[in-house]
């Protein structure tokens, strides 16, 4: 290098020190703009190539994971099945004050509603739903099914025989249909295309202020017919369900004579015929009525059940958790027979604490001799500790049902070696002990690696000093070395614990009756019992018990204590 | 101060090690080292030095022989009834403890009292310049400072004997020098006995009253830093303290005080014999570069002069390093002093070289 050069650019820096120092504001970059500007400028193709790199497991665990979590939470409180199915019902149960059964346009609401649904087929899930509540419902709700078909039969055939157009469809269509739909399903009807869908039934303006219940129930009998999944019916070809004609007296029954007077429309003449004649029908009690089909319908309890889950949202499912139930009265204990969930919850954290706990004692002592042997020694007995990660769990749980069985391996070894006699076989599966046994062999690794990792971590310096500073064995050990693999006891046991407190195939397998766990509950909602939402409900629980410890575990040891390596 | 073998603080008396019962780590070891003494345990990696220091502190077991401390053997204490400080190569000093708690640990474990603990933790720290870092941890430290720490943990239960596993090896150059001289004054100041293990030869040239060279398992010299440099008793010696010219020859001519060696180019030279027994015999003469003179006035009468062929020629600042070819080597290096008068040689100048017979040591080959 040269003087001259040397001395320009000794120049040139003395000239960058100086601007660098009057400078005041923000950092600018060389060409001038805020340098924090041009930083984020620089770094913002890292940042989206970082982001490119994850979108595709974020958008797997979106679908996969985070959505269906969410629809879990929402179907625990979600209860829209009772105002979807009975949606007059519900209405008509708003003013209703529980002191007595329901009044007559409550029974009337109950059978236009469970006409639709029974030929729907929804009732029978509406009875499940509410037997989760009240045991009975199910039973009433599927007889029921069968005898709404005759609920307002009397008034069907007063009608037909006060006038037989009351029994031909095409009466009914001119009088409720839409003239525009009339037209649209007439049009439909010459086409003869089997893969079109007949036009969706509309109402005629003005018809529901003439008969409003009679336009409801006929709209509700028309979209059904139309609805049938396999072969849909036209009304145009069937005859109106006898619960139509029950409307259609009580509208008849209860308008002024102004209103059908007023009426000007299609088949008006027939309309006010019947509406002169219908004074003089013969009545029938609509409560007596559906006390004949199911005796149900008269109790209070099946109408405070029905009331009390009416809501679109219920907290009932999460108080079933917890062995609670909602009744009409307010939250009560459930029976003390059917209590179960909390004894559940409880059994399922006792055992996970002890699994845990079992992990540690068993698991501490492998790792720390892990850590300290040569590489060589290690490695292979590192290789045995993961060996049960490369068998079936399944295999696994199976082979601790061969050994720990009342004639399995172990007992018959030790009746074998005369310490238990033929007579006292020891019940080592099918109960809670089979459950700590298997799982704790399980879970074992989980709590080998992480205290392994930690360990190796751990220079043999530091007990080397403490035992040069005068510590003997014990306390080099108990001061120096365990606080220093505290991270590893922790992260092993979050992972054990919760891998534990949601585990389910093992103590199903070896859990017998008393060993099984919260999990194998919600299994059995899930599959057999079919309540999906006491079944999210419970998860919901679970996963927050899990959070909340984690966010104790946090408070106390801290989690950026825990170490996985 | 000197070594007396009567009462000596610690001895190794014919220790051997080995850890795979097929070769041994150290043969033969025997070492007596005083009290208030500074040694220095010296030599290239795996020459037994660390192990040697292990044993002293009941880490390790001598397969064979006996370690003294204060006259008692030691083979069957173990290291924590020992009471010998160590200031180990990363400090080891307990992350999860607080600089106070790291200095108390050792008084604690001793049963000691909690107000004559903090009084000793207190002078302790203040001994090494802590004093207001007590509270901290030892993250919180930079290098230099767990170096003091670690001594002083070392230090606080007043032990007489102190051994140290290379505890400057991770410190800058500057930071390293700065502890050297502190290590040493406190050591003194204290009286205590140190066994230092290094493969610095600065740093135990500078702080070691004497140094154990080790070498495959052997102490090949005990000596003074001074006699060590400058009288090495066999070629690694001269080879691994400081730096050495070799030129290799036969023994021609021996008497009491000097030999001839004949260079392998036929050149002879005068030489102090150290280890060559008799004529014919292969044998490594050594000289230091700073006793080579390349300025004729300044040679002494009786000098041995030499032809010699500069191969380069560098500017170090307080001193030019040369390297000539002489007598069929190329590597041989003169340094001397950056001096006004000093002339700038250019590689390929013929030039004449010259030393004192008493400056070149004829050694084992």
């Amino acid at each position: 290098m040269s003087d001259a050069t040397a001395g320009n650019l000794s120049q040139a820096a003395a000239e960058s020190r100086r601007t660098d120092a009057e400078q005041t504001g923000p950092m600018l970059a060389a060409d001038g703009r805020p340098l924090k500007q041009s930083l984020n400028r620089a770094l913002r193709a890292q940042k989206l190539r970082a982001l490119a790199l994850i979108a595709p497991l974020l958008l797997f665990l979106l679908v996969t994971f985070v959505a269906p979590i969410v629809d879990m939470l929402f179907r625990s409180v979600e209860n829209q099945i009772v105002s979807e199915t009975l949606p007059r019902t519900v209405m008509a149960l708003e003013d209703w004050d529980e002191t007595d059964l329901p009044s007559e346009d409550t029974y009337a609401a109950l059978a236009y509603d469970f006409r639709e649904a029974a030929e729907r087929r929804r009732h029978t899930r509406l009875g499940s739903r509410l037997n989760y509540e009240q045991t009975g419902l199910s039973s009433i709700f599927r007889r029921s099914g069968r005898g709404i078909d005759d609920v307002g039969e009397v008034y069907a055939d007063q009608f037909i025989a006060l006038n037989a157009a009351w029994e031909e469809p095409a009466t009914w269509v001119a009088l409720m249909g839409d003239p525009d739909w009339i037209a649209a399903q007439a049009e439909w009807a010459a086409t003869e295309d089997t893969e079109a869908r007949e036009p969706s039934f509309r109402l005629a303006t003005g018809i529901e202020n003439v008969l409003p219940e009679t336009a409801d129930a006929y709209r509700s009998f028309a979209r059904a017919i139309q609805a049938e999944a396999r072969n849909p019916d036209s009304p145009v070809e069937e005859e109106p369900w006898n619960t139509v004609y029950l409307a259609l007296y009580r509208d008849l029954a209860a308008a002024p004579a102004s209103a059908i007077t007023g009426y000007s429309g299609p088949e008006e003449a027939l309309l006010r015929e019947a509406a002169d004649a219908v004074s003089g029908f013969e009545t029938v009690n609509l409560r007596e009525t559906f006390a004949e089909i199911e005796e149900g319908w008269v109790e209070m309890p099946v109408w405070g059940t029905i009331e009390t889950f009416s809501d679109p949202y219920t907290a009932g499912y999460f108080l079933a958790s917890v062995d609670l139930r909602l009744t009409p009265q307010g939250i009560e204990p459930v029976d003390e027979n059917q209590r179960i969930y909390l004894l559940l919850f409880q059994r399922t954290i006792v055992l996970s604490l002890s699994i845990m706990g079992l992990c540690v004692i068993l698991g501490y002592p492998i790792a720390f001799l892990l850590s300290n042997l040569p590489m060589r020694t290690s490695n292979l007995l590192l290789i045995l500790v993961l060996l049960p990660f490369w068998t079936s769990l399944l295999v696994r749980t199976s082979a601790w049902k061969v050994l720990l069985q009342q004639q399995g391996v172990i007992n018959d070894v030790l009746v074998w070696m005369g310490i238990v006699s033929d007579g006292a076989r020891l019940a080592l599966i099918n109960n809670q002990l089979g459950t700590v046994i298997a799982m704790t062999h399980i879970l074992l690794p989980f709590m080998i690696l992480p205290l392994y990792s930690v360990m190796k971590t751990i220079p043999p310096s530091y007990v080397r000093a403490a035992k040069s500073l005068g510590a003997t064995n014990w306390t080099a050990f108990w001061r120096v070395y365990f606080p220093q693999s505290v991270p590893g006891i922790g992260a092993g046991c979050i992972l054990v614990f919760i891998l534990s407190i949601g585990y389910y195939i093992t103590p199903e397998l070896v859990g017998g009756r008393t060993g099984i766990f919260i999990s194998n509950r919600i299994a059995f909602h899930i599959s057999d019992s079919l309540n999906w939402g006491l079944a999210a409900a419970l998860g919901t629980i679970l996963l927050v018990l899990v959070l909340v410890l984690y966010w104790l575990y946090d408070r106390i040891v801290g989690i950026d204590n825990v170490k996985l390596g | 101060m000197s070594s007396d073998t009567q009462d000596a603080f610690v001895a190794f008396d014919r220790v051997q090690k080995s850890y795979d019962g097929e070769t041994l780590v150290v043969k033969d070891l025997n070492l007596r080292i005083g009290r208030g003494e500074f040694l220095t345990m010296l030599g290239p990696s795996g020459s037994g030095k660390t192990t040697c220091l292990m044993m002293l502190a009941g880490f390790e077991t001598a397969t064979h022989g006996e370690i003294t401390l204060g006259g008692n053997p030691i083979n069957n204490i173990p290291p924590h009834k020992r009471g010998i400080g160590m200031v180990f190569q990363n400090y080891a000093l307990f992350p999860h403890m607080t600089v106070a708690e790291n200095l108390s640990f050792p008084l604690e474990v001793r049963g000691m009292g909690k107000s004559e603990r903090e009084g000793k933790v207190t002078r302790a720290l203040d001994m090494v310049q802590m004093g207001d870092f007590g509270g901290r941890r030892p993250a919180q430290l930079s290098g230099g400072q767990q170096q003091r720490i670690a001594l002083a943990r070392a230090l606080v239960f007043e032990p007489e004997l102190v051994l140290m596993d290379e505890p400057l090896g991770a410190l800058d150059k500057q930071l390293r020098e700065t502890m050297q001289f502190e290590i040493t004054n406190l050591a003194h100041r204290l009286g205590i006995t140190v066994v230092y293990v290094t493969h610095d030869q600065t740093e135990a040239l500078t702080m070691s009253d004497r140094v154990a060279v080790f070498d495959d398992g052997r102490i090949q010299q005990l000596d003074a830093p001074d006699v060590l440099y400058e009288q090495p008793q066999n070629s690694f010696v001269a080879q691994f303290i400081g730096e050495n010219n070799t030129l290799e020859g036969t023994v021609a001519e021996i008497t009491d005080d000097m030999c001839v060696v004949r260079l392998d180019d036929g050149e002879l030279i005068d030489a102090v014999p150290v280890n060559v027994s008799g004529v014919g015999e292969r044998t490594k003469v050594s000289i230091r570069p700073e006793r080579v003179e390349m300025n004729k006035d300044r040679l002494a009468p009786d000098a041995h002069t030499l032809k010699a062929e500069v191969a380069e020629f560098i500017y170090m600042g307080d001193i030019y390093r040369t390297r000539l070819r002489v007598g069929g080597h190329d590597n041989f290096v003169v340094k001397t002093r950056n001096a006004p008068d000093q002339r700038r040689l250019k590689p390929g100048e013929q030039i004449e070289i010259g030393w004192r017979p008493q400056d070149c040591r004829a050694l084992d080959a």
